[in-house]
């Protein structure tokens, strides 16, 4: 079978038992559409306390991972999901790899929770790194497992036995061969594998080493990729089922505020109005057609009180908030200190400090939260792009209070939202709509309401201060982050999913976020870190809520640090590299991920493929318009290191940033697909650029004015660098390592890039701008304020 | 309601709307096409793009009763099942990511290259500046458009690089 025809298949395969199910358990199809409401209703009602239909798979059974096929051909069934970044295809070339079957003879069905085993979905950049794992294991025991039956068949030990490609043959006479199709075909593995957890399964064949391994580490079309292109695939956004209908919220106009009344007569007479569904602060109405719903939706009269005190400061008085409001932490830590930071200080040649912010940032995914509900027989099925299914499962099932068993998520295709997808709100409010109506109902978010009510990214404010001694050497740094993040939602947490703060089925206490601390391996021998929490006046029911965003803080840390970093550099009048390379190379000792050793071949291959020359910053300044420098940045993420390097150009008449030139070195272990690691890595580098130049949360004291594309600004296509160079430093210091394992790729990599800017930014105009995003009103007035 | 009649990707209908719905909910929901999706509703975001007598419109702005001509969506740019240079392209340069914005990036370089075949950097950036993408697939789909500009001047799709399966 080819890719291109894969694809459709594979959706196709996850539709097709849904609709099985559905006829086989509703019987719905064959009901009129007139009568379908009240019947289904009627079913709901009286359906017995059974087990439900959708048990969890079994994760100890080979038979839920793998189904072999009579064509001789695998499908796969991984608890993944793939938002984007190709991991899908590389399940496949790991699993064929393991399995010893052409990639092409393969499909991998991914994240629908009643047909896969529950791996948690995504998240983490942990793809690779943890979860392809288990898919391993199970597929090499298969492969055990199939040479032993083999064995049986031909009456051959199985050390005689060889296989290529799915088939397997006698190693001295090959006319005795038996493919794994008729060896299984139409029947089950039946074979229990062992380990206490999904992270731990195992049966008892040995992985391939590296060397072993053929698809992986090749670059092959992704095969989600043809189908996102010709129009064929089908997207979360787009399933129809008979009866359904559509929903839109109306929100709050004001965070905390108090519904006081609604006058349904405003939309009553409205063509194809159903239903105002109200409770607490949860206002929503319901139509026949989409169009009818977005219409009823604005023109649903409704009145609201205002909350007595302000819920949060402004967007532009927030940092002088954070600077003083206590810390909320709910576990406050003592400082993690190395050394004597206090000795380093009062010894220190030079001191230097600085101040570093971060604002509130969206997730403003493409597309806004949406989801499908389908209530018919007593189960409740979810169509949605929830990254992590099976929470969403458990969730949906929880805030219902259904038997989990009743309850299942089909996975599909949607925008990308890094973290809102699973902190999502639309399945529980279409699954409550679709309760009360009996009817399958589809809510889908407004784009004013997704930019203003997701997650937001947590503000920080970073305060740093640096010793150098006589020889100019960072001796001794003190880092303070505060984060505003008190009212953290999870992901698919019932007590905090918008839908049960507004009714007022909330938790009591919110999950406090954190404050992360710096990620790097310079030996600074003296340092004093304290991370605290702090919390915005109002904690529920609030557009200024925090979730987790591509690497939740790492951008915002990484911003501080090594933007600090090049400032010590400054002070010394180092070259920004070399300062960095002597702080990692002024320790030896390494850790197990070779960290160290590895952080430095990331800054020579980066500095190598942009043509570094050494030199302190800032360089000097131009007499045109447009100002030239570079900046570098570095850092890690768990055991994956990059490296960045931007080249900018300053236009000191307007203020606009254009990073013309992007370098970023990467290292994260095994690559299983090159190609798709390099695209994954250039997109990330970029959303890593959207945030340094445009991405900023604004609000007034009672609201969140950021509602649209031009309030909260992303990237364009005009902002694209002439050239993306991605480096992938692989394996150092061992690139020959037979056991090297995959690391995570994907957040790491936006991580350093804000400071990057920055660090450019410096180079070109000699001004440190310590705020993102580096937006041109707020570059012009820097560079005024310095006379540039 | 009015019955509206479209011809949309070569075939002619008819439909029943209200005469200021927006196309975009028409094609969707009524049509059943997958191709223009709803981002913003504001014609911000370019998700939904379709052309209609090849320029490229934003249906979610468009109210259906305005559409004079013929409509085109992403599934109508490959009839015979034949991939466009630009989807060929696409697929050959590993475009998307979530893909939930090619409909609109796709489509609007059509309507570019239609223009202008062989464009610049600069023009690339500006006939596409915008359409969105969240993602950040920005760089890819300028590489691409640039590798479609040189297959049509060929006369054919670039085959480069054997594909595996």
């Amino acid at each position: 079978m080819s890719i291109r025809n894969s694809v459709p298949q594979q959706v196709e395969d996850v539709l097709a038992l849904h609709r099985r199910g559905f006829l086989k358990s509703a019987g719905l199809l064959m009901a009129s559409l007139g009568s379908w409401a009240t019947e289904a209703a009627a079913q709901s009602a009286t359906t017995s306390q059974g087990p439900g239909p959708y048990p969890i798979l079994d994760f100890r059974q080979v038979d839920s991972w793998i189904v072999i096929h009579e064509n001789n051909t695998a499908t796969f069934y991984v608890g993944k999901t793939d938002p984007g970044q190709g991991t899908g295809t590389g399940f496949r070339q790991l699993m064929s790899d393991e399995l010893d079957i052409a990639f092409d003879k393969t499909t991998c069905i991914m994240g629908s929770t009643d047909i896969t085993v529950d791996q948690i979905g995504s998240g983490g950049s942990t793809a690779m790194e943890r979860d392809s794992w288990p898919m391993r294991r199970v597929a090499a025991e298969a492969r055990r497992v199939l040479l032993e039956m083999a064995s049986t068949r031909l009456g051959v030990p199985v050390d005689q036995l060889t296989v290529n490609n799915a088939v397997i043959t006698a190693k001295s006479d090959a006319s005795k061969r038996v493919s794994y199709g008729e060896l299984i075909a139409g029947k089950k593995f039946h074979v229990t594998l062992t380990g206490d957890s999904i992270y731990t399964v195992t049966g008892k064949a040995k992985t391939k080493t590296v060397p072993e391994l053929k698809y992986t580490g090749q670059s092959l079309q992704r095969d989600d990729i043809p189908a996102k292109v010709d129009g064929t695939l089908k997207w979360g956004t787009g399933v129809k089922l008979p009866g359904m209908v559509h929903a839109r919220n109306v929100k709050p106009p004001y965070a905390c505020a108090k519904l006081a009344a609604i006058d349904e007569s405003s939309v009553k007479s409205l063509p194809g109005f159903i239903k105002v569904i109200n409770k607490g602060n949860y206002v929503a109405v319901v139509c026949e057609r989409e169009e009818q719903a977005i219409r009823a939706a604005r023109q649903l009269k409704t009145t609201w009180e205002k909350p007595a005190t302000a819920p949060f400061p402004t967007s532009e008085k927030l940092f002088d908030y954070m600077r003083t409001a206590p810390s909320a932490s709910p576990r406050p830590s003592a400082p993690a200190v190395v050394g004597n930071p206090d000795g380093a200080f009062s010894a220190a040649a030079k001191t230097i400090e600085a101040e570093y912010e971060i604002p509130f940032q969206g997730h403003t995914a493409l597309g806004g939260a949406h989801a499908l509900a389908d209530p018919s027989n007593g189960q409740m099925t979810i169509y949605s792009n929830d990254m992590k299914t099976y929470g969403m499962r458990r969730c949906v099932a929880t805030f219902l209070g259904m038997p989990a068993d009743r309850v299942r998520v089909v996975y599909m295709a949607g925008p990308q939202g890094f973290g809102r997808s699973a902190a999502e709100d639309a399945a529980c409010e279409a699954a409550w709509i679709a309760r009360d109506l009996g009817r399958p109902v589809r809510m889908q978010w407004m784009r004013d309401e997704e930019t203003a009510w997701d997650t937001k990214s947590p503000a920080f404010f970073v305060k740093m201060r640096g010793a150098l001694d006589a020889a100019g050497r960072l001796s001794g740094y003190d880092y303070l982050a505060r984060s505003c993040d008190l009212n953290h939602v999870g992901y698919n947490e019932p007590d905090t999913v918008l839908i049960a703060q507004l009714m007022g089925a909330r938790r009591a206490n919110p999950a406090a976020g954190s404050a992360a601390m710096p990620s790097d391996m310079y030996a600074i021998p003296n340092r004093k870190m304290v991370g605290e929490v702090v919390g915005l006046p109002a904690l529920w029911e609030t557009p200024l809520r925090t979730g987790n965003l591509r690497d939740p803080n790492g951008p915002q840390a990484t911003f501080a640090t090594e933007s600090f970093i090049d400032e010590a550099a400054a002070a010394a009048q180092a070259d920004p590299l070399e300062f960095r390379l002597n702080l990692l190379q002024a320790a030896t000792g390494d850790d197990s991920g070779f960290r160290r050793a590895r952080s430095i071949a990331v800054l020579k291959a980066a500095a190598k493929a942009y043509g570094w020359e050494p030199r302190p910053s800032p360089v000097r300044r131009g007499t045109g318009n447009i100002l030239t420098g570079r900046g570098i940045a570095y850092t890690f993420r768990g055991l994956t290191m990059v490296a960045q390097i931007a080249e900018v150009e300053v236009n000191r008449q307007t203020g606009h940033v254009w990073a013309k030139r992007l370098v970023c070195a990467h290292d994260c272990g095994l690559v299983v697909n090159p190609d798709g690691l390099r695209y994954t890595v250039e997109c990330g580098a970029l959303y890593g650029l959207s945030r340094a130049l445009h991405e900023e949360v604004r609000f007034n004291t009672e609201k969140v004015t950021s509602v649209d594309w031009f309030s909260h600004p992303t990237l364009r296509h005009a902002d694209t660098p002439d050239r993306i160079d991605v480096v992938q430093v692989n394996g150092d210091p061992n690139p020959n390592r037979p056991d090297l394992p995959p690391y995570g790729a994907g957040e790491a990599v936006l991580k350093p890039m804000l400071a990057a800017i920055g660090n450019a930014i410096f180079d070109a105009t000699g001004v440190r701008i310590r705020r993102v995003p580096f937006r041109p009103d707020r570059v012009l007035a820097a560079l005024k304020a310095a006379k540039v | 309601m009015s019955k509206i009649d479209l011809k949309v990707n070569g075939r002619s209908l008819s439909v029943e709307s209200e005469p200021a719905t927006p196309l975009l909910y028409i094609l969707r929901n009524e049509v059943g096409l997958e191709g223009p999706k709803f981002g913003c509703g504001l014609g911000q975001c370019g998700a939904c793009t379709v052309l209609i007598n090849g320029a490229a419109v934003r249906s979610c702005i468009t109210p259906v009763s305005a559409v004079k001509g013929e409509i085109t969506t992403l599934e109508g740019l490959a009839p015979q099942g034949k991939l466009h240079p630009l989807q060929q392209a696409w697929i050959d340069e590993q475009v998307p990511q979530c893909g939930f914005c090619q409909n609109g990036q796709i489509l609007n370089a059509k309507v570019l290259l239609d223009k202008t075949p062989h464009p610049t950097n600069a023009q690339i950036r500006q006939a596409m500046n915008d359409t969105l993408c969240r993602c950040m697939s920005y760089y890819r789909v300028q590489t691409a458009i640039k590798r479609a500009s040189k297959a049509m001047a060929a006369g054919s799709p670039v085959a480069e690089e054997g594909v595996v399966a």
